[in-house]
């Protein structure tokens, strides 16, 4: 049958959906803690910290939307106008926060607080409904007929809203760690602090969430427990504990880099864990790959173009971290 | 609410996001090649004044790509949130296209925008000069996918149905579709059309406020230029794409003539000013010439075009909207026309940069070219209804199953945030203009560079003022 592009796709995609998720999820996580820092210098360094690079973070968002577009119309259709209300909250959160990095900087002191709200308040709104999406997307989209056939509201259940509580701890820590990373000082000192209870947080979400998946959806429990699944998934949740032990641990000790690279473990293995709960759906609980793929002719229509820009892509992006790598300190940035 | 339902809200938030995106790449298509050419002539004639022109549009150019960037993530979902079953139905062939549109976007952001930007003191003037030229070429590439995608949908070919659903067949006769090429030119040349008229605008201003220098003229008389020689360029695309549409869409023709019907062999009446009337099913108070509907459309003195009551009611564009856009648009034109001429007129006798009518008239003219793509959008896309695959898919059956309460408040949503948004952003270009090409501005190496503290790297870090700052366009 020769090659498989349904599967190609979906690794695509999901390269594409994780590549934003750890991306995006350090900055919107910034966002999120300017709460905790009323400093105008200290939010001027945390801003700069990603301020080089943000925007090349979120363009995988739009990759994925138009990949799944291309290779999985059905998909994109039917998820997309099920979760239609988070969306637009999320994409009005973007909108704001993305033009809010730029403005905050070209505005005049006095009226600095005002995009400083904008970016706060867009960071939680796209945080939080992205998370909503993601738990309505696990909770199952009713498809009858190639169309979306549940409510409006559908979404509005605890179990999405904790999944938008949940990935803003995750996003909050990502944030946090990468802070660790690029600051130092007093700065550096008090990300130390926050890091803690937010690992202690995510640690809750992701057992409350590891409970309560399995018990709500029978598919998703059957894949876990029954054997020999079980012994094969293992290692995920055991390298979980690992890893916040470790990171706990990095904290404690005031380790430079290895925060942010647990907090990454972290965010891989419950993306895997996603996967691994869904697979092979495309819109859980029925709908496959393969049902909602493109005929071949648009999938490798496609492919051909993304197999040769997707490598510049990745090779920007990596020239451009290296560029911009160390501390950002006070009084220096990139605007 | 107001008798509307759904649709009709759907219909409304997806012209409200798409107008306000379809200005920013608009600007950056013609910025773009106005760079190169800039930075061409100054890499020709070494004078300064190139340069500076160049520096003071490059930041304007940087502002308005980052505005479309953001505007652009919202469309690039919109056609699944709200046109879900156009997106099962087409998505085979238009996703695709949209995916190359978003790559070869990202592919010429990634690539060369930075360069572009921030490099010129890094990688000298020959690779800069590149850079600028890939910068302009990729923008075309972009508008190419996404015309290639929209004039499929006006005149879809190379596509079978199976299952219900559209598959590609061949992907040549997809893209180069019968309307495709005529959309593209005339695309390609409003964004031209409508830089210069901005460019020319912004002259203009500085003008006539007593700020005079050979920056200042040059814009005005390069724009000028545009004007003269490209406006009658685009009547005459125009004139083309409006006989291809005569032969691919003759509803959409007749609702723009406010044509109803047609007696015995009588040649088509073309209809100046007048109210197509759609219940009435007549065009009243028309003002008409004899003969000039048939001589222009079909280049003939007895030919009539097909007329709006040989089409099913309910296959009817509206002729009221669609009668009035093509005018605004056609009446844009030719005042874009006069213009040049104007200005020839001027050049010859020696007033064009003195001469307070005239530049008071390019200001006014300044939205021109914006205000016609507009126009010319609504036409064509108000004029393809009820289609929105033409002959394919009424968008009545395209539309997502959304309820006029979530319409209503994702459109009112979207409305105060892209008015406040991307109204602050207006301002800060308009700032911006405001200050004025400096000269000697690209001598000074820009602050920063790789490995330096202050490396903006992204488009809208590129100038340097600040928003507010310099309070002069509080004044104005």
């Amino acid at each position: 049958m020769g090659i498989d592009l349904p599967l190609i796709w979906a690794v695509i995609i999901s390269f594409g959906v994780m590549m934003y998720v750890v991306m995006d999820g350090f900055d919107l996580g910034i966002g999120m803690l300017y709460p905790f820092f009323k400093d105008a210098r200290d939010r001027d360094v945390m801003m700069n910290t990603v301020a080089p690079v943000w925007d090349g973070n979120e363009t995988w968002l739009v990759l994925g939307g138009a990949g799944l577009f291309a290779a999985f119309p059905l998909a994109y259709a039917v998820v997309l106008s099920a979760l239609y209300l988070p969306l637009v909250f999320m994409l009005i959160g973007l909108v704001f926060r993305g033009v809010a990095f730029e403005f905050r900087f070209k505005a005049r002191e006095n009226r600095r607080h005002i995009w400083d709200k904008a970016f706060i308040g867009g960071s939680l709104a796209a945080t939080f409904f992205q998370g909503v999406v993601l738990g309505a997307f696990i909770k199952g989209i009713p498809v009858v007929d190639g169309r979306f056939a549940g409510a409006a509201l559908d979404w509005l259940a605890p179990f999405p809203l904790f999944c938008g509580l949940g990935l803003v701890v995750a996003y909050s820590l990502l944030g946090c760690t990468w802070l660790i990373m690029k600051t130092e000082g007093p700065l550096q000192r008090r990300m130390y602090t926050l890091a803690r209870p937010l690992a202690l947080a995510l640690l809750a979400v992701i057992g409350i969430l590891s409970l309560w998946t399995p018990l709500a959806h029978e598919a998703i429990a059957r894949r876990w427990f029954s054997l020999p699944n079980l012994i094969w998934f293992l290692p995920v949740p055991l390298l979980v504990l690992l890893s916040i032990r470790a990171l706990l641990r990095s904290v404690a000790n005031g380790n430079q880099v290895r925060p942010f690279l647990l907090t990454l473990a972290l965010v891989f293995l419950g993306y895997s864990g996603l996967i691994i709960s869904l697979w092979p759906n495309i819109i859980p609980p029925s709908i496959s790959l393969r049902d909602a793929a493109a005929p071949p002719q648009s999938q490798g229509f496609v492919l051909v173009g993304a197999l040769l820009i997707i490598p510049v892509i990745l090779g920007y992006t990596a020239w451009s971290y290296y560029v911009f790598r160390g501390k950002v300190r006070h009084g220096e940035g990139y605007h | 609410m107001f008798g509307w339902e759904a649709l009709d809200l759907a219909r409304i938030q997806f012209a409200f996001t798409v107008s306000f995106h379809i200005l920013f790449p608009a600007i950056t298509i013609g910025l773009a090649s106005y760079l190169a050419v800039l930075e061409g002539l100054w890499l020709k004639t070494r004078e300064q004044v190139y340069l500076d022109l160049y520096h003071f549009w490059l930041k304007i150019f940087a502002v308005n790509f980052g505005m479309g960037v953001v505007s652009g993530i919202v469309m690039s979902y919109q056609f699944g949130t709200n046109w879900s079953n156009f997106s099962t139905f087409a998505g085979s062939v238009t996703g695709p296209l949209l995916a190359y549109e978003v790559l070869t976007a990202f592919f010429l952001e990634a690539g060369f925008l930075g360069v572009m930007l921030f490099g010129l003191n890094r990688v000298g003037p020959g690779l800069h000069f590149f850079a600028t030229l890939m910068v302009a070429i990729g923008t075309l590439i972009s508008t190419f996918w996404i015309l290639a995608s929209n004039s499929w949908m006006h005149t879809p070919q190379g596509h079978a149905i199976v299952d219900g659903k559209l598959i590609p067949v061949d992907w040549l006769a997809v893209i180069f579709n019968p309307s495709f090429p005529y959309r593209l030119l005339h695309m390609a040349v409003a964004s031209y059309l409508a830089t210069a008229f901005l460019v020319g605008a912004s002259a203009a201003w500085h003008l006539l406020r007593g700020h005079d220098n050979l920056a200042l003229r040059k814009m005005l008389s390069m724009a000028m230029w545009m004007a003269l020689l490209v406006a009658p360029l685009q009547a005459v695309i125009g004139d083309f794409h409006g006989i291809n549409t005569l032969e691919h869409q003759p509803a959409k023709i007749a609702a723009i003539e406010g044509h109803w019907e047609n007696r015995a062999d009588e040649p088509t009446p073309l209809i100046l000013v007048g109210w197509p009337d759609m219940q009435r099913e007549e065009t009243r108070f028309a003002v008409e010439i004899p003969v000039l509907g048939s001589l222009i459309l079909k280049h003939s003195l007895s030919e009539p075009i097909p007329a709006l009551k040989e089409f099913a009611a309910q296959d009817r564009p509206n002729s009221t909207v669609v009668f009035w856009t093509f005018r605004i648009m056609v009446g844009l034109g030719l005042l874009m026309i006069a213009t040049g001429l104007w200005s020839l007129w001027l050049r010859r006798r020696g007033g064009l940069y003195r001469s307070r009518r005239f530049l008071r008239m390019v200001l006014l003219m300044g939205p021109s070219g914006l205000l016609a793509i507009l126009a010319g959008w609504l036409t064509t896309e108000i004029g393809r209804q009820p289609w929105v695959v033409y002959g394919l898919m009424r968008t009545r059956d395209a539309v997502s199953a959304h309820g006029i309460t979530e319409m209503g408040i994702s459109l009112a949503l979207f409305v105060v945030v892209y008015l406040a948004v991307f109204g602050v952003g207006f301002g800060y270009m308009l700032h911006l203009v405001h200050k004025g090409p400096q000269t000697n501005e690209g001598r000074e190496p820009l602050h920063g560079g790789a490995g330096r503290p202050r490396t903006p790297a992204r488009p809208l870090s590129a100038p340097e003022e600040g928003l507010d700052e310099g309070a002069p366009s509080a004044r104005s």
